[in-house]
């Protein structure tokens, strides 16, 4: 499984984003990939993903996937974060 | 670059910003302050949000300015800037914004550690109100390296 977490510049954001989804899927036992990436990767990045995570700011900037798209309002909440990916994974 | 060890250079604390161009201004002025960035990174930042958005606001009260690595960055590093008056940057959930990051890196990979421990720190929810009220930069490196035991 493959989880994506995306921001404008591929760095920062997007790698909190990733630590802190895998510590929501640490909680739910889930075993998956998350990769961080930018604008410049997310199409091939999402090509073989599940889900990508995004703050509601870009999901504009996503285009056509066949992923779930999952907006991550506070990126440190790790209830958010469980909560929201069990339902996109369950 | 660790957290308990961020010089006092690179904290400013009760700024003052009339909007968000001008946090993000202030954030990379404590970056070049520090000597991590030129002033040329800064305006990238600025650009980010141009182009993307107020994205960088990742959790309330928090924004968490960044760019591209490039050659304006002259090493990794971070810069903590707590507001005197919040100040708004069109984020649907999280504005008003009274701490900003600003976080420079060389390249893309190696700077998963301090993200890490950032993460640690903000996983508690207080963090972000604790920073805003830090008075030294003793007390900003104390909540940075508070770590929540995971739960």
């Amino acid at each position: 499984m493959k989880i994506i977490a995306f921001c404008g510049a591929g760095i920062g954001t997007s790698a909190i984003l990733k630590v802190n989804a895998e510590r929501a899927l640490a909680r739910l036992g889930i075993d998956a990939q998350i990769e961080a990436t930018d604008i410049a990767g997310l199409a091939v990045a999402a090509e073989d993903a599940q889900v990508i995570l995004a703050s509601p700011e870009l999901v504009k900037f996503i285009g056509k996937t066949y992923a779930d798209v999952v907006v991550i309002e506070n990126y440190f909440d790790l209830d958010e974060l469980t909560r929201k990916l069990e339902i996109a994974l369950g | 670059m660790r957290l308990d060890e961020l010089p006092d250079d690179v904290i400013e604390l009760r700024a003052r910003a009339t909007d968000w161009r001008q946090a993000v201004r202030l954030a990379g002025d404590a970056l070049v302050a520090g000597g991590v960035v030129t002033d040329a990174y800064t305006e990238r930042m600025v650009q980010v949000v141009e182009e993307f958005g107020a994205y960088i606001v990742i959790a309330p009260g928090l924004a968490l300015a960044h760019a591209r690595p490039g050659p304006d960055v002259l090493h990794d590093g971070l810069a903590v800037v707590t507001l005197d008056e919040p100040v708004v940057f069109g984020h649907p959930h999280n504005d008003p914004v009274e701490v900003v990051l600003a976080l420079a890196v060389t390249s893309t990979e190696g700077h998963v550690t301090v993200l890490a421990e950032l993460a640690n720190a903000f996983n508690d929810p207080t963090a972000t109100r604790s920073l805003a009220r830090a008075s030294t930069p003793d007390a900003v490196r104390a909540v940075l390296t508070r770590t929540q035991s995971e739960s």
